[in-house]
């Protein structure tokens, strides 16, 4: 952004909207948006709470395990199917409908199969994470220089070589994409997870919030999950960009 | 050179290919002598490059068969070795990871594969590039990668699918120099793919002359005054331009 000739930093509209933000909340419009200057002191007063840090800790280990899950299935999965003609043509139906079905209408089905434990808001994180990991992986590995896959057969490459050696590092930009874009998607599960499934971690703290129409809270909250999944994706962009060097000239 | 019978260090027999409806190899049969080096010269998609990669192993032959060292090829193997027209180098590893990638298929271990890399680095004049991406290196210096990849797995047989096309003309002059040296010196056999003329007569011990699809060899030229000379002085031979005149003679009325 641009203003009378000087470059702005990134993202410094946000202090636009805080400040509206504040105002809005100062004179009161709504119970429903407090002004910043109190979420942030609410922040502060519950941040270190055993209760909030107990959340937090449930919350980052469904996600963890959640998400590693994503990735240990959808890379290689996506390998596969770029890989092999036979095995896409099976799977990548079910891979775009579940990329853009409505997987909230799932999770009731989960807490049959799998209970109402950190199980089933793993599976649900994961669920939503692994399709576009997937989907990106595949598009990854299709676009790879044939030549390469031909190098590695001649100098003896194994099946195995050419996975680990090959197709992984050739699709990893698209890969990282897809991860990127898989655990934004992943913090939506682990949320709605612990909405429906069973009432922990962050999911029970914005239960409690609301219920009881402490606004000031539910955003305290709200800021930080925006603020940690904003920071996991500046991560992951940020290997994307070591990547990008060879990502362009690959062909 | 010649006079003596030398040895086949790769036969193809009655090898037959089609891709689909397209007949790209019709009954070709070839000898490779033992430490020379034969260019396939053709017309571009006379197939020259389906034949090597039948003799590499990457493609199956319809029928007919391909010998290296009197043993049938049944898959890509350590006694060949391929130098690819578009360098096939992998942009995230660096020109030593590379050269050794071959070695590292091969499970040797890291400090001795890098040793062997290292000095086929220097035998190309890449040293100092050693731990450059290949898109830090020009096209010429990307082929010296892929040539010194392909020398440091120590094949009998080497590959070579226009490896010089595309480079710059006076980079593909120096590499076809370096070419003559390393046949000298190297004792190896190399199969060299080009569909330029001067090209072929200039480096090669033989020239097979490749006829469009479906193809076949229609003539084996065998240069024999001029290749111990100087290499400055090869151009100016005599012998040298009859022969590109003359293979220009026999291609022309393909070319429409
Ligand atoms: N994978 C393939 N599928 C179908 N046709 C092919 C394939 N590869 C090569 N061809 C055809 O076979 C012929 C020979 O190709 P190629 O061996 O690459 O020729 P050259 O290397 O002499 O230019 C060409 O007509 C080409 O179009
Ligand atoms: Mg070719």
């Amino acid at each position: 952004m641009k203003i009378f000739g000087y470059q702005l930093p990134n993202m410094s509209s946000l202090i636009l909207w805080g400040l509206l933000w504040e105002f809005v909340g100062q004179i009161e419009l709504t119970f429903f948006l407090p002004p910043l200057s109190a979420i942030f002191a609410t922040l502060w007063e519950i941040g270190g709470t055993p209760a909030f840090l107990k959340a937090l800790r449930e919350t980052a280990q469904a996600f963890a395990i959640g998400t590693t899950s994503a990735i240990v299935i959808g890379v290689p999965v996506g390998i596969l199917m770029g890989k092999n003609r036979l095995i896409d043509e099976l799977l990548l139906p079910w891979v775009n409908i579940f990329l853009s079905a409505p997987l909230t209408a799932l999770v009731p089905v989960l807490m049959v199969l799998f209970g109402f434990g950190l199980k089933a808001i793993v599976i649900t994180t994961a669920l939503f994470a692994v399709w576009i990991i997937v989907l990106n992986t595949r598009a990854g590995v299709m676009q790879i220089n044939r030549s390469l896959i031909e190098m590695a057969r001649s100098f003896g490459a194994s099946p195995f070589d050419a996975f680990t050696k090959i197709y992984f590092w050739a699709a990893l930009p698209e890969i990282l994409g897809g991860v990127r874009i898989g655990f934004i998607r992943g913090v939506k599960g682990v949320i709605i997870g612990q909405l429906l499934i069973s009432i922990v971690g962050f999911g029970a703290l914005f239960e409690l919030y609301a219920s009881n129409f402490l606004m000031k809270h539910f955003w305290a909250v709200l800021l930080v999950l925006f603020a940690l999944s904003f920071l996991i994706a500046e991560f992951l962009a940020w290997l994307e960009r070591k990547v990008e060097y060879y990502a362009a000239s690959r062909n | 050179m010649d006079t003596t019978i030398t040895e086949n260090a790769v036969a193809v027999r009655n090898v037959y290919k089609n891709y689909g409806d397209v007949e790209a190899l019709r009954d070709l049969s070839l000898d490779f002598p033992k430490g020379q080096l034969t260019s396939l010269l053709g017309p571009s998609g006379c197939g020259k490059t389906t034949l090597l990669k039948i003799i590499a192993g990457l493609l199956p032959a319809d029928s007919g068969e391909v010998l290296v060292n009197g043993k049938p090829v049944t898959g890509p193997g350590p006694d060949r070795a391929f130098v690819f027209q578009d360098f096939a180098l992998m942009p995230w590893a660096s020109t030593i990871r590379n050269v050794a990638f071959g070695l590292e298929l091969r499970g040797v271990a890291k400090s001795e594969r890098e040793a062997v890399a290292e000095k086929y680095i220097a035998a190309v004049g890449l040293t100092g590039f050693e731990n450059s991406y290949p898109h830090e290196l020009s096209g010429g210096m990307r082929q010296r990668v892929g040539l010194a990849r392909a020398l440091s797995v120590n094949a009998e047989v080497l590959l070579m699918d226009e490896p010089f096309s595309a480079v710059d003309e006076q980079t593909r002059r120096k590499f076809q120099e370096d070419l003559l040296g390393l046949v000298q010196n190297e004792n190896k056999t190399f199969l060299f793919v080009t569909h330029s003329i001067e090209e072929a007569v200039y480096v090669s011990n033989q020239v097979a002359i490749l006829l469009p699809r479906p193809s076949r060899v229609s003539e084996i030229i065998r240069p024999r005054g001029f290749r111990n000379k100087d290499v400055d002085s090869i151009r100016r031979d005599p012998e040298y331009l009859d022969l590109v005149d003359k293979i220009w003679a026999s291609l022309k009325s393909y070319v429409e």
